[in-house]
């Protein structure tokens, strides 16, 4: 399709501006003025319209397909959601931060303050900062909290731990905070192998990252015993929080013994993720890595209102601009506002249900590595299909043939021909009934006739892109950059 | 009680699933996890409808001062939002879709995230960026880190008149690595880069500034960057997309490396976010970049495709050899700056960097006149400038917020040699009734 640069006619406009009310201003020195105007698309508002209206529709999405992909929650956005963080939206990040200026945006800090202590309830944790802007950004974000943390107390240690079936972004965090990785592997049961990891453990190590629910889906039983052994090392315990839509309201992090937790609301409390983003990662501690915690703080007085503080001499100081992704806090909010207690143990226990329901239904066709009661999702393996030369991802574009978005293949790695499927609780018998039955298609067609999938998918407007080409070319702009 | 359900399996159908499972009730799903492990406690409020959520929301908005005229900046800004930009966000295909993996039904993000990456090339005048990161000042901490590993040397020199919340993002990501921060102090106001270049040796990686920076001043950057290539460094710009429009690109003046916060294009103030940020580089330090990349190719048909390429820099295959750890971008902010420049056009974006200038110059002509108010910056601005008051600025900026004026940015805390001064910003959305009649409170906060 043509690219909205392909569209541009010298001359046309799109949105007018408003005219000058002031005079106008005396032209910039030859040495700091543009030469003539950016080289944009001159294209009319309706060419606008028009063409981001069709690009959206080239796109599966939650809204329009089941997009069961594990380890990434994709739940229904609910659309009150969006209302709540309009709300919100004329509201300057800077006036809190002036002096009084607090008192002019109590409404914007109390969601900020009340976010966080629902989120402290929730993970069991003493203090949260919402201003993480990610996932990922909320586990470097306590990984620095950590590192301060023993930094304080003297001891350089160099090492974090996490087993191999983690998220990438867990050593990729740990090493941008300066940190040296160890992995340690996965035990026939599915999770990190106990054995080995007290064999690695040393006082050397700072933290151990880990999900719990795991990314195979699966609830590690010596989940105590673990954090028991990092803390005899005084190495502090990090859990990844990706995987919390499993188990809201029945453990909580801060219990079992871990010590900082971030949470991706975008994940667990349904808040859209925009094609990539935005999303949004607070951080909850205890109490002992709380005086570290970047700033500026929201904190709630004893007459009930909030002020900014800056930051303690002991805090790592600052991850982002302001208060964080707000816009996706308000959604969060408005979320947990919503469904409340009930609510949201009624997420947990239905998208268990959904995940092992999907399990029982496909097991006896696709191999089951760890077959095991599963929590959240659940990790397939198509190498029963390999063997006949049909492939994960060829299953995946079989299935978008079907209108669903395939699961998260190859992940994780320790997978072989890893298909792994995360219904959440938001989908109904009916539609994984279908999935189902697409799931068990393919599984037979891979035995009928596997040459059928190198075709697939047939119904979408490319197929089959060559990546080798992109990565070779690197052509990532359009001509004339 | 819960106050919505998104969960719409009725008991009967989950009845089914359970017998299909094996099992007899949902508890049995949760036996795994043993009851010492179980949650000591969730305490939180029963739900509410969407009605009373919304209603108890906006009784919270409304505890937010409410129609402050806005003459601060620190990085965020007042600017307007065509209708079209909400409109096509907000089509539930773009909002609602994850992360492309799957290029055959990702066709719609990936090829408006190569359109992006295009606009934001030809605005800074690089050769390649990437699909967005978080904001402008993490933006600028990942351009240092990506300066570093290009060069593979560890001293970073940053000029103090970058804006001190980037400043301290930088400190913070940098705090645990082997690397020395020299942050030279700025001349604020001033368009002097000497003490820059004195600051750049054979050891430096890169030179970090800010154009215009934190007091409004604009420079041409072309003399430090041949100064840092010179001994072998970069130089990292972070630049004000709306200025583009009308100041040189900072590829044209020699920058290496260009980033900034997307939020001025298109996408609302929010209290601070969601925004994004952009990062821009040349050619032949594509695989430095963080983040992801959108590529274009052909498909087995040979039609036009695009898909996320060079992933093998990435943290999902290289852990903890990636080039960041970033996962999550800010694709929907990025989305919304694409279809604001598209919307905008050349002459658009020229005519609103234009109007920015023209309404700041005004106000800095008028406010220049208010008796003890001097005008610190000596060269050009774009639509920021310093004032010093014959008083600290901090009292002017609290008598005016009670007017309903939110009058600049008091620098007394992040320079405290300036606490009698303040950075004013002014966007097109601010009229010339509104900088008149700020002109007079400031006067009447300073006099009366």
């Amino acid at each position: 399709m043509e690219l909205i640069f392909e569209k541009s006619v010298t001359g046309r406009r799109g949105v007018r501006l408003p005219a000058s009310d002031v005079p106008p201003a005396p032209p910039l020195s030859a040495v700091l003025a543009r030469d003539g105007a950016p080289d944009l698309p001159q294209v009319s508002e309706l060419d606008v319209v028009r063409h981001f209206t069709t690009l959206s529709r080239r796109n599966f999405s939650v809204d329009t397909h089941f997009y069961p992909l594990g380890s990434c929650t994709m739940k229904y956005n609910a659309k009150a959601l969006e209302e709540a963080a309009k709300l919100f939206a004329p509201y300057h990040p800077m006036v809190p931060l002036l002096p009084h200026g607090a008192s002019f945006s109590q409404g914007s800090l109390g969601l900020v303050h009340g976010l966080g202590e629902a989120l402290a309830e929730i993970t069991g944790m003493d203090e949260v900062t919402c201003q993480p802007l990610a996932g990922a950004h909320g586990e470097m974000t306590g990984i620095m909290l950590i590192a301060a943390y023993h930094e304080a107390k003297g001891n350089r240690k160099k090492y974090v731990v996490v087993p191999d079936s983690s998220h990438g972004t867990n050593p990729a965090s740990a090493a941008m905070v300066g940190y040296e990785i160890i992995t340690v592997p996965t035990a026939p049961y599915g999770d990190m192998d106990l054995e080995k990891y007290r064999a690695v453990m040393t006082d050397e190590v700072a933290a151990v990252m880990m999900t719990c629910p795991n990314t195979l889906g699966l609830f590690n039983p010596h989940i105590r015993e673990i954090c028991d052994i990092a803390h005899d090392h005084d190495a502090l315990m990090y859990y990844d929080g990706a995987n919390l839509n499993a188990i809201l309201g029945k453990v909580r992090p801060g219990d079992v013994g871990f010590d900082v937790i971030h949470v991706n609301l975008h994940k667990t409390f349904g808040t859209p993720h925009g094609g990539g983003g935005p999303g949004s990662g607070p951080v909850g501690v205890k109490k002992l890595l709380a005086s570290y915690l970047p700033g500026p703080r929201v904190v709630k007085n004893s007459d009930g209102d909030y002020s900014v503080i800056p930051h303690s001499h002991e805090s790592i100081g600052r991850t982002a601009g302001f208060f964080g992704n707000f816009g996706v806090m308000a959604k969060a909010f408005a979320y947990i506002t919503m469904l409340g207690r009930e609510g949201l143990i009624q997420v947990s226990e239905q998208a268990v249900l959904n995940a092992n329901y999907i399990m029982a239904r496909l097991k006896d066709v696709y191999d089951l590595p760890y077959d095991q009661t599963c929590m959240h999702e659940c990790v397939f393996s198509a190498a029963r299909q390999a063997r006949n030369g049909v492939h994960a991802i060829d299953i995946a574009k079989f299935l978008i043939d079907r209108g669903f978005h395939p699961p998260t293949v190859y992940f994780p790695l320790i997978v072989k021909e890893a298909i792994m499927i995360e219904p959440t609780e938001t989908e109904s018998k009916e539609t994984m009934d279908a999935f189902i039955e697409a799931m068990r298609d393919a599984a037979d067609l891979a035995e009928r006739n596997p040459a059928a999938f190198a075709e697939l998918p047939r119904t979408m407007p490319i197929t089959r892109p060559d990546e080798t080409k992109a990565a070779r070319e690197q052509n990532v702009c359009y001509f004339g950059c | 009680m819960s106050g919505a359900d998104y969960c719409p399996n009725s008991p009967e159908e989950v009845r089914r699933m359970l017998d299909a499972v094996g099992v007899a009730d949902i508890d049995d799903l949760f036996r795994p996890i043993s009851p010492a492990l179980r949650a000591k406690s969730f305490d939180l409020p029963p739900g509410m409808s969407e009605f009373e959520m919304l209603h108890r929301l906006q009784t919270l908005a409304g505890r937010n001062a409410q129609g402050l005229v806005h003459f601060v900046g620190g990085g965020f800004h007042d600017h307007l939002i065509p209708a079209v930009v909400d409109h096509l966000a907000s089509r539930p295909e773009f909002y609602t879709a994850y992360t492309p993996y799957q290029p055959e039904c990702s066709q719609g993000t990936l090829q408006a995230l190569f359109e992006y990456q295009t606009a934001i090339c030809r605005l800074t005048g690089m050769e390649v960026a990437n699909a967005s990161l978080y904001d402008g000042g993490t933006a600028l901490a990942e351009a240092a880190l990506m300066a570093l590993r290009i060069t593979g040397r560890s001293r970073l020199v940053v000029d103090g008149a970058v804006n001190p919340f980037h400043r301290e993002i930088l400190a913070t990501y940098l705090a645990n690595l082997d690397v020395e921060l020299v942050e030279i102090a700025p001349k604020a106001g001033m368009e002097d880069d000497a003490r820059l270049r004195a600051a750049i040796d054979d050891a430096t990686a890169a030179v970090i500034v800010q154009n215009p920076d934190f007091f409004g001043t604009l420079s041409d950057l072309s003399g430090l960057a041949a100064e840092a290539h010179g001994v072998g460094a970069l130089l990292v710009a972070s630049v004000y997309p709306i200025s583009l429009g009308l100041v040189r690109s900072p590829g044209s003046m020699g920058a290496d490396i260009v980033v900034g916060d997307g939020q001025s294009l298109g996408n609302p103030l929010s209290f601070g976010g969601p925004s994004f940020g952009f990062i821009a580089g040349r050619r032949e330090h594509i695989r430095n970049l963080p983040g992801r990349i959108i590529g274009e190719t052909v498909d087995r048909n040979g039609a036009r495709g695009f898909v996320l390429t060079l992933q093998a820099r990435e943290q999902h295959i290289k852990r903890h050899k990636a080039t960041s750890n970033i996962c999550s971008n800010q694709s929907l902010c990025a989305l919304r700056g694409l279809i604001f420049l598209s919307a905008l056009g050349s002459e658009g974006m020229a005519e609103l960097a234009r109007l920015n200038r023209d309404k700041a110059e005004y106000a800095k002509a008028v406010l220049g006149a208010v008796p003890g108010v001097e005008v610190l910056n000596s060269g050009f601005t774009f639509n920021e400038f310093t004032v010093c008051l014959p008083k600290v600025a901090e009292e002017a900026v609290v008598a005016l917020l009670r007017k309903g004026v939110a009058a600049g940015v008091p620098l007394g805390p992040y320079y405290p040699d300036m606490e009698k001064c303040m950075v004013v910003t002014v966007t097109e959305r601010r009229t010339r009734a509104e900088i008149d009649a700020f002109a007079r409170q400031l006067e009447g906060a300073l006099w009366n």
